[in-house]
């Protein structure tokens, strides 16, 4: 990226700070479908996605163990959500189009309101929006295209690459794990698919955007990227919904294939208004040699629960997760990582950050697991919360299951309340409360914030300033 | 006599901390330009003092006044005192780590002098006074306070003094753990903010940067009382005495 861009892009993703500033949007849906999750419903998706038989037998398998795995114990929250009152299902009344024009103006300024066509203009290898159930854009630079690069809806992509979509759908991440990857997986509408070919490397991010203009409305969209062999991409998941009465429910999932020497970096700034219920299923495989890296910034939604997890499957496999969490408000953040070595000489680094402030939850959820036989395996956890006031409460549940002698797994967490003398140093130079306090948190961020890339290091900096603002 | 300056009055300043009574009728008084030094042994309520002033949420007033300019500062919070101009130099600073001092330095001088200086006047003038006190680009860089030597500290609280210019300042022991070059050129900006008009109140546990400093008053503060006050004799008194044997001599 030239360097006289990234002030442009700053102002961009300044945009999506604010999403107070958007009103619910206003297209008509041609499709629409609610209520009890039953095999009626699944059919139903399904024949209006006009889909395969095969995805059609997955969906149903997917409900089967929906109905019969347990609700998971350490979700909190979900109690506000009645799943069978939700909009599951939403086809807007637009076609998918190539180009802004193409695209009804009513949804078209809701995109520009969020800097989406600048961010392709100035950065963007490839873009692709969703809106409630469906894909309404998507793009890829030419000489990309050229290269053999793929970027499509995943409808589309089951009926032009059925092969290479099979061969990893469901299978990078089971939809048996859990109750709510079957429900995804039952339910599922939208995301992108990626391929990237043997030796491409695409430097500039792919972007996928996503948006929930509805309540009471439940987004299923499903992201699976594959990159062969010695490939690289970046990848970066943006999302954003209105503010509206009611709760809406976000359950995604990213299935990630890393070959041999290829190399994944997945980047997301979560900044979905408080009325949404966030969760998603995000996985990574990683074969020989390859690297995954995770930068995970969960900044807005109701309730969030994320734990990007990495199986380092072949030899020398390496992941790297980032994770920047902040709970400001009555608000409940749930993130981690997962780390599976199943390989010997295999590396793995977390690091996670976690800010709770004004009765907000920070929870760290951790697994690194090495089996017998991963030899010289090297993982290093570590993961600090920051405790803003007394109504505020940070948890850290790291795991660890090493079955190989030879592992190197060593974690460090910390745990540190704002200190009334750092607040009294700050003021007594003139500053507020709100900007002792948010020079404090951009200070406990500092390890991660060079680690991301510069458009979201600003963002994320703009963002705490402004949650920390308050008057003054 | 009629003065256009600016005042600090203590006034029968009666203090607790966590329910212990460490401060008793404390008069003292700071005028623009005036040097006034604050003597005592270690433990003696000078830090407390220093502490109340500002406004520090665990101290409490429990009878007296603290008077900026003749009214009461006592229900200002701590950051409205320091933007009426007072400014306290910490005998102990904390460190903030990875929050950039730069970064702070610009906020607060920012908010102190609004629109009237633009950011790169203050970087500039930053960098330029960070040089006068013996630090480096290195040290603004930095977090603030973090991984700073005992030196370093006193000398960033005393760059923190000549860039913010406030009305009155406590200085709480600027010297302790300095060498003598770090004494002088601590002294040398006192020198010139009190000639610039600042008022000074100088916290010290010796008399050795009275060498370098000349106040016009000094008081004497044992166990929160003071129990002498005086001119720049009295500091002489103290060197050639120590504590003790003043102590015996005003209390009996």
């Amino acid at each position: 990226m030239a360097e006289n861009a990234s002030s442009d892009v700053r102002e961009i993703l300044e945009y999506r700070g604010f999403d107070e500033l958007l009103r619910p949007v206003k297209v008509k849906a041609e499709v629409l479908l609610k209520g009890k999750i039953t095999r009626d419903l699944v059919e139903e998706i399904s024949k209006v996605k006009r889909e395969p038989d095969w995805v059609r037998r997955l969906r149903l398998k997917a409900l089967e163990f929906f109905e019969k795995l347990p609700m998971p114990k350490w979700i909190y929250g979900i109690e506000e959500l009645d799943l069978e009152a939700l909009i599951h299902y939403i086809r807007p009344a637009t076609e998918k189009a190539r180009t802004w024009g193409e695209m009804p103006s009513e949804l078209r300024s809701y995109y520009e309101k969020l800097g989406l066509p600048e961010a392709e203009a100035k950065i963007l290898a490839g873009l692709a929006t969703q809106y409630e159930s469906e894909i309404v854009y998507s793009m890829i630079k030419q000489a990309l295209a050229k290269k053999g690069v793929i970027l499509e809806d995943m409808d589309t992509a089951i009926k032009k690459y059925p092969d290479l979509v099979k061969r990893y759908l469901f299978k990078v991440y089971p939809f048996t794990e859990h109750k709510f990857a079957a429900l995804h997986a039952a339910l599922w509408s939208g995301g992108v698919f990626v391929y990237v070919p043997p030796g491409v490397k695409v430097t500039a991010p792919i972007e996928a955007f996503f948006l929930i203009g509805t309540s009471y409305e439940a987004q299923f969209e499903h992201t699976l990227i594959v990159a062969d062999k010695g490939s690289y991409l970046e990848f970066l998941e943006g999302c954003a919904a209105p503010v509206y009465s009611g709760f809406s429910f976000h359950d995604g999932m990213v299935e990630i294939y890393v070959a041999e020497g290829a190399h994944v970096k997945f980047m997301t700034v979560q900044n979905w208004s408080r009325r949404i219920i966030n969760f998603n299923n995000k996985r990574a495989v990683v074969e020989r040699n390859g690297k995954i890296e995770w930068i995970e910034v969960a900044l807005g939604s109701r309730s969030s629960f994320v734990y990007p997890s990495s199986i380092l499957k072949g030899e020398e496999a390496t992941s790297s997760h980032t994770v920047a969490t902040i709970a400001n408000g009555p608000y409940w953040k749930d993130s981690g990582a997962k780390v599976y070595h199943l390989a010997p000489n295999t590396k793995s680094k977390v690091v996670s950050k976690s800010i709770s402030a004004n009765g907000g939850v920070s929870v760290y959820r951790g697994l690194v697991k090495v089996v017998k036989g991963a030899r010289n395996t090297v993982s290093h956890v570590s993961c600090d919360s920051l405790i803003l006031d007394e109504k505020s409460k940070a948890y850290t549940y790291p795991h660890n299951q090493v079955d190989e002698p030879t592992a190197t797994v060593t974690h460090e967490a910390t745990a540190g309340r704002i200190s009334e003398d750092q607040l009294f140093y700050l003021q007594s130079r003139g500053l507020s409360e709100n900007q002792a306090k948010s020079l404090i948190v951009l200070g406990f961020l500092d390890a991660v914030i060079p680690k991301l890339p510069e458009e979201l290091a600003y963002i994320l900096k703009k963002v705490i300033t402004l949650e920390f603002k308050g008057v003054g | 006599m009629f003065t256009l300056g600016h005042r600090l009055d203590i006034v029968n300043l009666t203090v607790e901390v966590e329910g212990v009574r460490i401060l008793r009728n404390v008069n003292l008084s700071v005028e623009s330009g005036e040097i006034h030094a604050l003597m005592g042994p270690n433990g003696s309520g000078k830090s407390t003092l220093s502490f109340t002033i500002m406004g520090h949420p665990k101290y409490h007033v429990v009878k007296g006044d603290i008077l900026f300019d003749n009214e009461s500062i006592l229900h200002l919070t701590t950051e409205e005192r320091a933007r009426k101009g007072l400014f306290l130099a910490f005998q102990n600073p904390v460190e903030i780590p990875g929050a950039k001092f730069e970064e702070f330095l610009i906020l607060a001088l920012s908010k102190m002098f609004g629109k009237r200086i633009k950011i790169k006047e203050i970087k500039e003038s930053i960098i330029k006074e960070l040089r006068e006190i013996g630090l480096n680009e290195n040290h603004i860089r930095r977090g603030i306070n973090e991984g700073f030597s005992g030196g370093e500290k006193k000398r960033a609280e005393i760059l923190q003094l000549k860039l913010l210019k406030p009305k009155i300042a406590i200085l709480d022991e600027p010297d302790s753990g300095l060498d003598v070059d770090g004494v002088k050129a601590v002294a040398k900006v006192i020198n010139e903010v009190s000639s610039e008009g600042t008022g000074v109140l100088l916290i010290t546990h010796y008399a050795r940067i009275l060498n370098y400093v000349k106040p016009s008053k000094v008081s004497i503060m044992v166990n929160g009382r003071i129990i002498a006050h005086g001119g720049p004799e009295l500091a002489y008194e103290v060197e050639e005495k120590g504590y003790e044997e003043i102590i015996r001599k005003y209390l009996g």
